[in-house]
């Protein structure tokens, strides 16, 4: 009987691991919904809220960054494994992912009225199932240093400043202006990719016309925003930084650009990356008006154990009442237009921008914006556009040679 | 009868215990190694959706033709591996035998030295990508600061192809060169020092000792340290991945001038959701480092025992 320990060991291991597994499962009788999210979707207090209502609920959240979270969740559901009870889907993917709705959970349309419509049908199969509840939308305005301006002999008021750029060629020229008075260092724009993006969300037609066909290589707005980009990198105008690496983080703190195209979403990045700029920024309004980028929505994937409180979480984030304590706390702009009339959201102003009046400017985004129709793969479109214009900027390749090569790589998309 | 049953267990015991003793590995290796092996075959040859398995089509081989004769990015991507295979094996092997040499003297703390070289081999891939990557910033970067001193002028690292495999092979080496160092150090401890003695006495120099009697003598490690080397950067992916942040960083730069093939199928995969695809990369990266795998080891071969 020499091998008796051996048996008791591979026994007591097996117990072991069985107890491990069974430890897994929330033990105080609490039901744990898990929400995957990436950025700042500015939850924190809201879960508290919600966990003090709801004794029973425990809101554990985890945070990737953008692109991270996104494939992520495309392997959790390709594997029907590991994916949160919640999980948040940005404006460039949800197309992806609403071409296979059977992995989500129909949401009921009973609650339809709370948003824009294009923000409803954003997230709405063919089929016509709903996959998403609206979070925030993107709206656009401009962020600038009044620091900077000062500095190099342009006018820091916010009105005075929206102004002076009606028109993107007008921004451009402003550019300009400004370099060649600006201090050491700054330039007038973050980088190439970051204001295409910005013009590109302003066009009737985007990357994809309406049956899903990439229009991006004969769209003439677009084209006329890349040549209008790719002068103001030649003019010296950019830093030269892509928006959301740690460069482009460091540039905030170092001063490295004068503005930045912004929707609402931006305003958090910028308080999360450089906090010790606080007073210096302002918010002035976006040439060419209205326009749209970013904006996201709450998903419940069916692999979920929870999924009945996990849309009953889902609804509650994304209802009017919180997309409000969402804009007063982090400044993310509702999908919900009743909210845009009211005190708290359209008077609301923002003491890290110098007081500027947040709440009317977005709001007044919002109502200007005429929705643009995203195709299946708009964010690997962007992607693309955006290296494109990166290797216009590290003088790579000429505006024309880069563009070309961004149609083909646009074309093997489709295939 | 009862000690003739005993005398069979224990003649079964004999024969077929080995089996039973090494068959988890094996198991393991079925669950884990070969079925996804396989499986991943199978998925090659279909046009399949990451997230849509259920509407997967057969198509034969086409994934392959693909990427054979119409797809240059698979090229570019294949040509980068390379390029980064010979910039990372090569410094690695040579570093380290370098290392092992010197931490095969005499010195104060020894052991010390000895576990700091493994130091970086332990330290989180992500973590030195992301300090690397700090290091070799274009307008920040400690390296272009120091460049910049000596009147150098900057360098934007990642743009560049040659310049951003550098920064990448940087990182492989750093992370890399102990763990090899150490395996050489081990058996330089091996060889008898008779051998130096007498190669002292015929009146050979230091740096003739080294290459007549240390480096031949460590063929096999040299062997192994190439080998492991080469099949570890065939399927470089964080260190790329990782130099270039944000939304394009599967992409491996503006102009793919630094996507490794692995990156390629991670691109194919997680940000197009081309399973199919991707799965026919991963068989074609599998027989490439397969052949240079070989033919590594049968360059390192030639090292001379006599």
């Amino acid at each position: 009987m020499r091998r008796t320990p051996t048996l008791v060991g591979a026994g007591l291991l097996a117990a072991a691991l069985v107890a491990a597994g069974c430890g897994s499962g929330a033990s105080d009788g609490k039901t744990r919904i898990t929400i995957g999210l990436f950025g700042n979707f500015g939850y924190q207090q809201l879960f508290e809220e919600y966990e003090k209502a709801h004794p029973d609920i425990d809101i554990t959240d985890r945070t990737a960054s953008y692109s991270d979270h996104h494939k992520n969740l495309a392997a959790h559901l390709a594997t029907n494994n590991g994916a949160a009870d919640i999980e948040a889907v940005d404006v460039g993917y949800i197309n992806q992912f609403k071409a296979n709705p059977g992995q989500f959970v129909e949401l009921g349309a009973d609650v339809k009225d709370r948003w824009l419509d294009w923000k409803w049908e954003g997230s709405l199969s063919k089929d016509g199932k709903q996959i998403g509840y609206g979070t925030d939308v993107g709206g656009l305005a401009i962020c600038y240093r009044r620091d900077l301006f000062e500095a190099a002999g342009l006018p820091s008021d916010r009105d005075q400043v929206s102004a002076l750029w009606p028109t993107w060629e007008q921004f451009m020229a402003t550019g300009k202006q400004f370099a060649a008075k600006a201090p050491a260092g700054a330039k007038f724009f973050d980088g190439g990719p970051t204001v295409l993006n910005a013009i590109v969300g302003q066009a009737p037609t985007g990357y994809y016309d309406k049956t899903d066909k990439i229009v991006v290589g004969d769209n003439a707005d677009i084209r006329k925003g890349w040549n209008l980009v790719a002068q103001g990198v030649a003019d010296g105008l950019s830093a030269g930084l892509l928006h959301s690496t740690p460069q482009w983080n460091t540039g905030f703190k170092q001063g490295q650009f004068a503005t930045l195209a912004c929707p609402a979403w931006m305003m958090a990045k910028i308080k999360d990356q450089a906090p010790e700029t606080s007073g210096k920024w302002d918010l002035a309004a976006v040439p060419g008006g209205g326009g749209n980028w970013g904006g996201s929505y709450l998903t419940v994937p069916k692999q979920g154990k929870n999924t009945d409180k996990a849309v009953a979480l889902a609804a509650w984030l994304t209802a009017p009442e919180q997309q409000a304590k969402v804009f007063a706390s982090a400044g993310l702009l509702p999908s919900t237009p009743k909210l845009y009339s009211e005190e708290s959201v359209a008077k609301k102003q923002d003491p890290f921008f110098n007081n500027a009046p947040v709440g009317k400017v977005f709001t007044d985004a919002a109502r200007a914006l005429k929705p643009q129709y995203q195709g299946p793969k708009a964010g690997d479109v962007q992607t693309e556009m955006g290296n494109a214009m990166q290797r216009v900027e590290q003088g790579k390749q000429s505006p024309d040679e880069s563009w070309n090569q961004f149609v083909g790589d646009v074309k093997r998309l489709e295939s | 009868m009862k000690t003739d049953w005993r005398e069979r267990r224990h003649r079964w015991d004999i024969r077929y215990a080995p089996y039973a003793y090494i068959a988890p590995y094996f198991l393991l290796f079925a669950v884990f190694g070969l079925f996804p092996l396989l499986y991943t075959g199978w998925v090659s040859m279909q046009d399949r959706n990451l997230l849509d398995g259920d509407a997967a089509t057969f198509i034969g081989v086409d994934n392959y033709v693909q990427l054979l004769t119409a797809d240059p990015y698979f090229w570019n991507a294949m040509g980068n591996t390379l390029s980064l295979w010979l910039l990372t094996t090569v410094p690695q092997i040579l570093f380290a035998l370098g290392i092992a040499q010197l931490l095969n003297r005499r010195l104060r703390g020894r052991t010390f030295f000895r576990m700091g070289v493994l130091l970086p081999n332990i330290t989180s891939v992500a973590a030195v990508t992301i300090i690397f990557a700090q290091l070799f910033g274009r307008d920040f970067g400690l390296i272009n600061w120091v460049l910049d001193l000596f009147g150098a002028g900057r360098i934007d690292w990642q743009a560049g192809t040659g310049s951003s495999h550098t920064a990448i092979a940087a990182m492989v080496v750093w992370r890399w060169t102990g763990y090899h160092a150490l395996i050489f150090l081990a058996s330089m401890q091996a060889i008898p020092t008779s051998v130096y003695e007498a190669a002292r006495l015929d009146g050979a120099s230091a740096w003739q000792q080294f290459w007549r009697i240390t480096v031949p003598m460590l063929r096999p490690q040299i062997i192994f340290s190439t080998v492991i080397a080469t099949a570890g950067n065939m399927r470089l992916l964080a260190e790329p991945l990782l130099f270039n942040p944000g939304a394009a960083a599967a992409t491996g730069g503006s102009d793919r001038q630094f996507q490794t093939a692995a990156l390629y199928l991670y691109e194919q995969g997680f940000a197009k959701f081309d399973f199919g695809y991707a799965s026919a990369i991963a068989w074609l990266l599998l027989i490439a480092t397969v052949a240079i795998t070989g033919l590594s080891y049968l360059a390192a071969r030639r090292i001379r025992t006599d």
